[in-house]
């Protein structure tokens, strides 16, 4: 080991980095204190992504017990488990669930944990913006969620096609609760994009240049980009609908002259950009990991940070392929299917990325390994399937049958679940200072592996024996049953895993082994400070002076580490101010869905909440966001 | 997000409220982008009249609606909007000055945060009557959102710059209370300023939706 002394005002170039040792795992974990209320009131940003974290889990529950309906009512012929009506609700919520509500904020909670922590920041730009963007979360997704109990849930499918959505096809309530309530879930994803912006812009330590920033910050950088510019569209189609089933306008009335290919561009030019919000999170996560366990620094980074920019511009261009079926005419079809090829390029450049990664390195499979790798096997199979259906003669062979749900169930199954289970386990320590169980933790990624290609391959053969998704049921022997037998078996067993997960899970966050505040010998500024990190995060701000500060960090680098890691000092003690606790924007955040909501109800409801949300705003701006500094 | 995060440290040297408005702005582009692209998209696609800019006979009642669009009375909303702009200016430049001594009467006026926040204000809300005017003349003309896709398309697109204005007419009054309860400050800059950013994007989007609604035929 080196002992060269750091000598302020040098630029002394150590020729061989002097390797971190981290302080060994300590025998207790720390507990922060705080009961219901702290969490209530919360502006901490590992708090809020401990939030996001439960409440996206229960929510992909949620999401997984109805495709479990889904799946027995499939099981086989002529089967009328659940009714057709209930089915419809069932399939639209199972896609509207595990998009909006479980997928996206698992991403948000692992952009609220990891962003402030890998930048060396003490918080996100705006702690209460984040308060608000979790609770406007969460009371959206029950609002859009609890209606199933009341036959009243959306029934129109996760992309809700005009004009059969529209008042006079859809009477009742359902879609009513759809347009409502992706608006609020809408304004939840906007608020926090424009905070994670803002923060990855402006709160980098001193010396995190943006090419020495860890690429899941990258990648959540060109996610947050693509929320802000694509959400805003899904705003106003979802707006315009809302215009016409509650106030008579006639943007999507034919008999009006309206086109309803409005509906399905506005929608997909904000659907095909959330396909990449849903995904670049978990490449994300699986560039973490691979690297921490092949023990080299990740393959080409720069061309991973520009690929991940190239995937987040050429998001913006594809959409139209999802409407090959329309008839847009051989021009639009064929510039389409260019786009969509092209999009494979920076793709696939990523997944040689994470191969060369791996490549001679010293490969420790781990859990979150063996997910991180389960990534880049199955989400290269859903890229394939995608590529056939990039060619818009195949596409109309395939569109609208099961193929297509097996394509995009091995991208977001296989890609954004796997890689968040990845995370998960890779990060676990960090949130809870405990480790997970890596038996149990095998067992879970080994049967999800078997459980997901069961349930999912033998899709792409129903599908191209023309079985139509969304089927509620079908007769036998059409060479339909063998098949949809197998991904029912898979399903159930995909049950099993989960439980399994959870087990763990729960069990680790009481029973783990104390972690230490680096148990996986990685890199990044995360590993450099106690876990579970103090609220203030970074006892001194750290100086970074390379892209993997743990491994080939000069003396600087190894000093703010070693100050950071002994923890056990109180804010106050190191003169940290911190962000006040507060309510007022989980106050906002209700009355602004209680306005909505009001909507369906009656004027007065929505008049008494846009009051309530006028008053508690200007509380919440009219009070400090923290102590006055000395 | 109204207390000053001035004295920590930032990778820009910026104020993060600074940035978050500016992706903000961003966000709205998208937004009336895509409202002002609808109204383009189903122009000249209504099946009955009233029409923007053509005269319509309506067959079976024989009445006949002249071409709906107020230019007169557009373009004068139009100019009051970006005077409230020029306003918006000096009112920055008057609460940034603040500690500069002033000599001269000319010099008080310009340097009146007060009167300029006022006039901003004011001129804002002659732009929501002027809006408030036109929509009621045109539905005593027979143009509501229901008629046809030309008035769904044109009530919500101009009623959602409407309400942009309407909320930054709001700001500039509560900046205006702040103004006359304690004097705004040095620490208060950034907050006009980003209400005048604010305030200014809202005035280059109408100029684009009058342009684009009004102007061409």
């Amino acid at each position: 080991m080196a002992t060269t002394v750091f000598t302020p005002g040098t630029d002394v170039q150590h020729d061989v980095p002097k390797p971190f040792v981290p302080s060994p795992a300590p025998a207790t974990v720390v507990k922060h204190k705080g009961g219901f209320w702290s969490w209530v009131a919360t502006t901490d940003h590992k708090r809020i992504g401990t939030l996001y974290l439960f409440t996206a889990l229960f929510f992909f529950i949620v999401g997984g017990l109805e495709a479990e309906v889904i799946r027995a009512q499939l099981g086989g012929p002529n089967r009328h488990l659940v009714s057709a009506e209930l089915y419809n609700q069932i399939f639209t919520m199972h896609g509207t669930t595990m998009v909006f509500l479980a997928i996206m904020p698992l991403s948000a909670a692992f952009f609220n944990f990891l962003i402030p922590l890998q930048i060396g920041a003490r918080d996100v730009a705006f702690p209460r913006l984040n308060a608000f963007s979790y609770w406007v979360y969460l009371f959206g997704g029950i609002f859009i969620t609890a209606p199933i109990f009341f036959n009243m849930a959306p029934n129109g499918g996760w992309f809700a096609y005009v004009p059969l959505t529209t008042r006079a096809y859809s009477p009742g309530h359902n879609l009513d609760v759809w347009v409502i309530g992706i608006q609020i879930l809408g304004i939840s994803s906007l608020a926090a994009a424009v905070n994670f912006i803002t923060t990855i812009i402006n709160l980098r330590a001193p010396g995190m240049t943006l090419m020495r920033m860890p690429i899941f910050t990258w990648m959540s950088f060109v996610v947050q980009f693509l929320i802000v510019l694509a959400f805003p569209v899904i705003t106003v189609g979802v707006f315009f609908l809302m215009m016409d089933r509650f106030f008579g306008t006639q943007f999507y009335e034919v008999a009006a002259g309206a086109d309803p290919l409005l509906w399905q561009h506005l929608f997909w030019i904000f659907g095909h950009p959330e396909v990449y919000i849903l995904i670049l999170p978990a490449f994300g996560l699986v560039s973490e990991v691979l690297p921490t366990f092949s023990k080299k620094p990740l393959f080409g980074y720069p061309v991973m940070v520009y690929s991940g920019i190239v995937i987040g511009f050429l998001g913006f261009g594809v959409w139209a392929h999802h409407m090959f079926a329309v008839g847009m005419g051989p021009i639009a079809d064929s510039v389409f299917g260019l786009t969509t090829m092209l999009i494979a390029i920076p793709t696939g450049v990523k997944i040689f990325n994470w191969i060369g990664t791996l490549a001679q390195g010293q490969v420790k499979y781990s859990t979150a390994c063996l997910f991180a790798v389960g990534l880049v096997a199955l989400f290269t199979c859903g890229g394939i399937s995608g590529v056939m259906h990039s060619s818009p003669p195949a596409d109309l062979q395939q569109t609208d049958s099961y193929f297509v749900v097996a394509h995009f169930h091995y991208v977001l199954f296989g890609g954004s679940i796997m890689g968040i289970f990845s995370g998960i386990y890779y990060y676990f320590p960090k949130l809870f200072g405990r480790m997970m169980n890596e038996t149990l933790g095998k067992v879970h990624f080994w049967i999800n592996f078997v459980a997901m290609n069961l349930t999912f391959f033998p899709m792409h053969f129903s599908g191209m024996l023309g079985m139509p998704r969304r089927i509620y049921t079908y007769d036998a022997g059409q060479g339909w049953d063998t098949f949809n037998a197998m991904s029912t078996g898979g399903a159930y067993l995909l049950v099993v895993a989960t439980s399994i997960f959870l087990f763990n899970f729960f069990r680790s966050m009481k029973k783990g082994k104390p972690a230490g505040p680096n148990p996986w010998g990685a890199a990044t500024l995360e590993w450099t400070i106690p876990s579970p990190p103090p609220n203030y995060n970074f006892a001194t701000i750290p100086t970074v002076t390379s892209r993997y500060p743990l491994w080939e960090g000069r003396e600087a680098d190894i000093e703010s580490a070693r100050i950071n890691q002994q923890g056990g000092k109180t804010a106050q003690q190191l003169g940290i101010v911190l962000p006040y606790n507060t309510i007022k924007p989980l106050l906002v955040a209700l009355s602004m869905t209680i306005m909505f909501m009001g909507l369906m109800f009656n004027y007065w409801v929505i008049g008494a909440g846009a009051a309530a949300v006028a008053i508690f705003l200007y509380a919440w701006l009219a009070s400090p966001l923290e102590p006055e500094h000395h | 997000m109204s207390a000053s995060t001035s004295h920590h440290y930032t990778t820009t040297g910026l104020d993060s409220r600074k940035i978050g408005i500016w992706t903000f702005i961003g966000s709205e582009c998208m937004l009336f982008i895509t409202l002002i692209s609808t109204y383009l998209i189903y122009k000249g696609r209504s099946l009955v009249g009233p029409f923007p800019h053509e005269v319509w006979k309506d067959p079976s009642t024989g009445h006949v609606f002249h071409s709906i669009l107020n230019i007169p009375v557009t373009s004068f909303s139009t100019f009051v909007l970006l005077m409230s702009s020029l306003a918006m200016v000096l009112a920055l430049a008057a609460v940034e000055n603040r500690s500069v001594p002033k000599r001269t009467l000319g010099d008080k006026i310009l340097g009146s945060s007060k009167l300029w926040i006022f006039v901003t204000a004011l001129l804002g809300t002659v732009f929501l009557s002027c809006q408030a005017y036109e929509f009621t003349s045109f539905v005593h003309e027979g143009l509501t959102i229901h008629t046809n896709l030309f008035g769904s398309s044109f009530f919500t697109l101009t009623g959602f710059h409407g309400a942009h204005v309407t909320v930054g007419v709001l700001w500039l009054l509560s900046l205006l209370v702040i103004d006359f309860k304690r004097g705004l400050n040095e620490s208060d800059v950034l907050h006009v300023d980003i209400m005048a950013l604010y305030w200014h994007f809202v005035d280059v989007v109408w100029i684009a939706i009058f342009t684009l609604v009004y102007l061409i035929k």
